[in-house]
């Protein structure tokens, strides 16, 4: 299986998710941000970081480089996309995924452990994973997701939230939610859910000497389903 | 009565994120711009009816609080 | 401009320093020599009032590649692999705009770092803030910390490790040192030397504008009370950019094109430029019509000491200019050809098609003044004697809770949850424990590091807190089962030319180079910060320490967690009961005087060495370090942190409890060890000549001392992680 990760001026989890990509068995290739064309990949990874120092807005720079026009016509052909954390928000801006990611709600960066729920399990990216709730690492100050009511029930209408914070039980009350988002929303598709973007990095979490295991489970899964 | 402040970084204080927008439309085909600045807005609704008045408050608003005069400077555009 | 004795003084020399440079020079100098003149010389860039101590130090070690003198110190960590690591002050910058005196503090110690080719692994910080009444110290601490975050976690480096203490002496200046370690292959390493004659000189990264002209003065002049209004020279930091340079001098590095490197820090281009000619006996000339400029009309002396941030001077070897102007290209950097090195051991710089400044580099070096400053020796203080019958009437637990959720002693999590420390994927001890420890990427080992200072102890004598400082390091890092290489020391006092302050720095570093000698932990870097006062007085007396050690196999690493019930808990060392300047003394009794505790330099080294063998045999389940609230303090955080609780029996000596539990004697630590193994431990230990009590058991979820108080670890977690979470967001 081939991956390609982009690097953008002020990536800062690319190595980490190159890493990960490799220790689960993909053949990974970095791609420079001003490069016009991907490499034939089964797999493009938005990887987390500071794009462009987070400046304007988080993404909104990132979103206009040479490479995105290629992703986009990536995903649109049916590609397998995955953006994580600073790349789900590339994801947003260049509106392969709906909503916006706000400032948290306690205005704090947040670094720390989190459970997620998987929602829809119906999709490259989660199937297979028997279990319903995953210990993932959540490190970002704008992973507030909003968007308009109508945008909302759209989503929810197509099955289109792949993940919400919760409690190790699966409860997703909102005293579970870090950062504000709405509907406790971590991660969401688009319509055809060949795209993902989501705040927690699950390449930060395959190893157990590092913040867990879940990752492992994830990233595994995820090549399996690939193939 | 409502009071718009204005606060930019000082002229002479670096502003990243004006330099990297510039940047940015500029990759975009906007090539004739000679710098971006970026600052933020506040708008100030108060009780206050005597424009003079709340004009002052909200000058000591900004000195004290809403910027940092070491690299900020505030103007403010409107009172209504 | 015309130059004379009161511009001179304006810009913070002496009388007597004008005139040796109007001597040395043979002539008046003008305005951009006067401000070269005035950077080098002031006491952040030529040490002109510590160097004399600061000699004294311990700086070599079978592990030391670069001791004290670079951009960082350079420690061996086998295999080819070395760690380059250096802690910086970035006070008064912060004090005035938290946020970005905090956040180019970080920037500035970073740029340190990969300067010597190294790539930042791991950033740790030691922050002091007034006292939490004082008004101010809210807001400084959010801007603080959210400045070295918002610098940090852009840079994509971990944060793994901290300190943060409230003390009223810092209520009109407040500390931030910032540390930063990096990895870089010991055949690859970088240095500010210049060689060879006509060899270019590039300036890349940010342009430069009148940011923090004179920032470097102003680190060393003390706070009046009209501060706020002393406007400029707190510069805007530009993270991303930062990450840019970092990434496009690492790439440059990759080659041979490099000579040498330097990052232009206080003091900007004209310190960077003068240490790059000084160190290589040669000269430099700089066209300064070439260098980029953010803003128009620049002076020749705004931009010779202009302090933008991000920006770096490369010499390079003829003919590669093309090569790594593409690297800088490709990067989106300033990248521009401003000058050479010469054989005329003179800085020439020129603008507008004149020469501007004309200095032979050894005036400003070698002959920078150097001051024996007079300094007043420290009593140490008489003991106190504690009535009994002040300590019969205190309830154990409600003094313990008191103790857990003092300011200095709560966790402090609100703070590390806002930094990243995660990122990189080889953070192994997150911040909390003992060290925080990130593996070295790709490897078996991993790299531990902390940073201590004890300001009380040094404030009540300071021989002995610089000793105690030094000792404390070392047993954080053996806590987590590292070894301990080397330190770098940051060393803020308040002004030396008051002979108590002088006299607090002399002994601090008296003491700090007796125990790092002696303990084969040897000092590779640092600075120092004096004026750090208000008014006229001067803050505690606060070296703060990094230390660096190793572990080879990573999965051996030790954190302070109670693993399992039934374990046995041992503390390893003599408590003797010494109350004095313990916390519970300053905030409980209310008492603030007495000497601080002994440091016993034998039973520093014996008791970490022997853990450390017991640590690298396997035997030891838990440890955790003996410091501030004493034996108690430290137990019920291994309880909290592995939700455990512990049946502590009644001492075997020291009747009294309270002195028994709440004193701190040096050279303690808390270990846990199974039942099996403790048989061997004790053997190991007595034939170690190390002392060790044995404490108690773990249970599942109450702390009872001597089968009568108990407390819940949820009470105990409560007192804990309350504090600074209801104070910042009340």
């Amino acid at each position: 299986m081939k991956s390609s990760v982009i690097t953008f001026p002020g990536s800062n989890c690319d190595r980490d998710m190159d890493v990960a990509l490799k220790k689960f068995g993909f053949k990974n290739k970095m791609v420079w941000h001003n490069d016009a064309e991907l490499p034939k990949s089964d797999l493009v990874v938005l990887p987390g970081g500071f794009s462009y120092g987070d400046y304007l807005r988080c993404g909104s720079m990132a979103s206009k480089t040479k490479i995105m026009k290629s992703v986009v016509n990536f995903a649109n052909s049916g590609g397998i996309v995955m953006g994580i954390c600073n790349g789900f928000q590339i994801l947003v801006e260049t509106g392969l995924v709906p909503g916006v990611l706000l400032r948290n709600k306690y205005l704090e960066f947040i670094c720390k452990n989190v459970f997620v729920k998987i929602i829809n399990n119906n999709n490259a990216f989660f199937k297979n994973i028997d279990i319903e709730v995953l210990e993932f690492h959540i490190a970002h100050n704008e992973g507030n997701y909003f968007c308009t009511n109508d945008q909302l029930k759209e989503i929810e209408d197509n099955e289109q939230i792949a993940i919400n914070y919760c409690d190790k039980n699966g409860n997703t009350e909102e005293q579970f939610n870090p950062n504000g988002s709405i509907k406790n929303i971590a991660g969401i598709f688009n319509k055809q859910k060949n795209v993902l973007g989501m705040m927690p990095h699950p390449e930060r979490m395959i190893d157990p000497f590092l913040s867990g295991e879940d990752g492992s489970l994830f990233f595994s899964n995820l090549i399996n389903n690939l193939k | 009565m409502k009071i718009s402040v204005i606060i930019t970084l000082k002229k002479e204080v670096l502003d990243p994120q004006g330099k990297i927008i510039q940047q940015t439309l500029d990759g975009m085909g906007f090539n004739n711009i000679n710098e971006v600045r970026q600052g933020k807005y506040f708008e100030i609704n108060t009780k206050e009816n005597d424009p003079h008045k709340a004009k002052d408050q909200v000058e000591v608003m900004c000195k004290k609080l809403l910027a940092n005069l070491v690299i900020e400077d505030y103007k403010i555009i409107d009172v209504q | 401009m015309i130059v004379n004795e009161q511009v001179a003084i304006d810009h913070g020399l002496k009388k007597e320093e004008y005139i040796k440079i109007c001597e040395l020079l043979k002539r008046t100098p003008n305005i951009t020599e006067l401000g070269i003149f005035s950077a080098m010389w002031n006491e952040h860039c030529s040490y002109k009032s510590s160097r004399l101590h600061l000699k004294k130090l311990p700086t070599k070690g079978k592990q030391v590649i670069q001791g004290p003198g670079e951009n960082a110190g350079v420690v061996d960590i086998g295999d080819n692999d070395a760690i380059v690591f250096k802690i910086e002050s970035h006070n008064h910058p912060s004090f005035i705009e938290p946020y970005q005196g905090a956040a180019t503090g970080v920037g500035g110690i970073m740029r340190d770092i990969f300067t010597m080719g190294a790539r930042p692994i791991a950033n740790l910080n030691s922050l002091h803030f007034g006292s939490p009444q004082n008004k101010k110290t809210k807001n400084l601490l959010r801007g603080v910390v959210h400045g070295i975050g918002g610098y940090g976690n852009c840079m994509g480096v971990p944060t793994i490790a901290g300190q943060t203490n409230f003390d009223s002496s810092y209520n009109g200046n407040i500390l931030v040192n910032a540390m930063t370690l990096g990895l870089v292959k010991k055949d690859k390493i970088f240095y500010s030397k210049a060689a060879g004659l006509n060899k270019p000189v590039i300036y890349v990264g940010s342009k430069t504008g009148r940011d923090g002209i004179h920032g470097a003065s102003m680190a060393s002049a003390s706070f009046d009370e009209k501060i706020e209004e002393k406007k400029p020279t707190v510069q805007v930091g530009d993270p991303f950019t930062e990450k840019l340079l970092l990434e496009a001098c690492l790439e440059l590095m990759a080659g041979d094109s490099i000579i040498a490197i330097q990052d232009m820090g206080a003091a900007g281009l004209t310190s960077s430029s003068i240490e790059m000619a000084s160190k290589g006996n040669l000269g430099i000339e700089i066209n300064l019509n070439k260098v980029p400029c953010r803003e128009t009309k620049m002076t020749p002396y705004e931009i010779m000491l202009s302090e933008s941030q991000e920006r770096m001077l490369i010499v390079l070897e003829k003919g590669k200019e093309e090569k790594a102007k593409k690297i800088f290209d490709k990067w989106n950097l300033d990248f521009a050809i401003i000058g050479k090195t010469t054989n005329s051991k003179k800085i020439e710089l020129f603008f507008d098609n004149k020469q501007v400044t004309d200095i032979p580099i050894n005036t400003l070096v070698e002959n920078s003044p150097m001051y024996d400053r007079k300094w007043k020796k420290a009593k140490l203080p008489k003991k106190n004697k504690i009535k009994k019958e002040d300590l019969k009437n205190l309830k154990i637990m409600d003094v313990l809770k008191k103790v857990l959720s003092n300011p200095n002693v709560c966790s402090k999590e609100w703070i590390w949850r806002q930094y990243d420390h995660t990122v990189m994927g080889d953070t192994i001890q997150k911040p909390g424990g003992d060290s925080g420890v990130v593996r070295v990427h790709g490897s078996d080992k991993a790299v531990a590091a902390s940073v201590d200072s004890s300001a009380v102890y040094c404030w009540a004598h300071p021989l002995t807190g610089g000793k105690q400082v030094v000792c404390e390091s070392f047993r954080n890092l053996i806590s987590v089962g590292a070894e301990p290489i080397a330190i770098t020391n940051c060393l803020n006092f308040g002004s030396p030319e008051n002979e108590d302050n002088m006299g607090e720095f002399v002994e601090c570093v008296q003491g700090i180079g007796e125990a790092a000698k002696y303990l084969k932990f040897p000092v590779v870097s640092g600075n120092v910060s004096f004026y750090n006062q208000t008014k006229e007085v001067g803050i505690k007396p606060t070296p703060s320490i990094g230390g660096v050690g190793l572990i080879k196999d990573y999965k051996k690493m030790i954190t302070m967690d109670f693993k399992e019930v039934d374990n046995i808990v041992l503390v390893i060392g003599k408590t003797e009961g010494h109350i004095d300047q313990s916390l519970f003394a300053r905030n409980i009794l209310d008492e603030k005087n007495g000497p601080p505790p002994e440091v016993n330099l034998f039973n520093e080294k014996n008791n970490g060495e022997t853990l450390l063998k017991l640590i690298d045999a396997g035997h030891i389940k838990s440890a955790h370090d003996v410091s501030i609230g004493g034996i108690i303090t430290a137990v019920a955080k291994m309880c909290i942190k592995g939700n455990k609780g512990i049946n502590l029996k009644k001492p075997k000596y020291l009747i009294n409890e309270i002195e028994y539990y709440f004193a701190e004697d040096q050279g303690r630590y808390i270990i846990e060890v199974s039942n099996d193994r403790l048989k061997k431990v004790a053997d190991i230990l007595n034939k170690n000549a190390v002392h060790y009590d044995e404490l108690g058991t773990i249970n599942d979820g109450q702390l009872f001392i001597n089968e009568k108080s108990k407390i819940t670890i949820d009470e105990l977690k409560t007192s804990n992680t309350n504090w600074l979470k209801d104070y910042m967001n009340k």
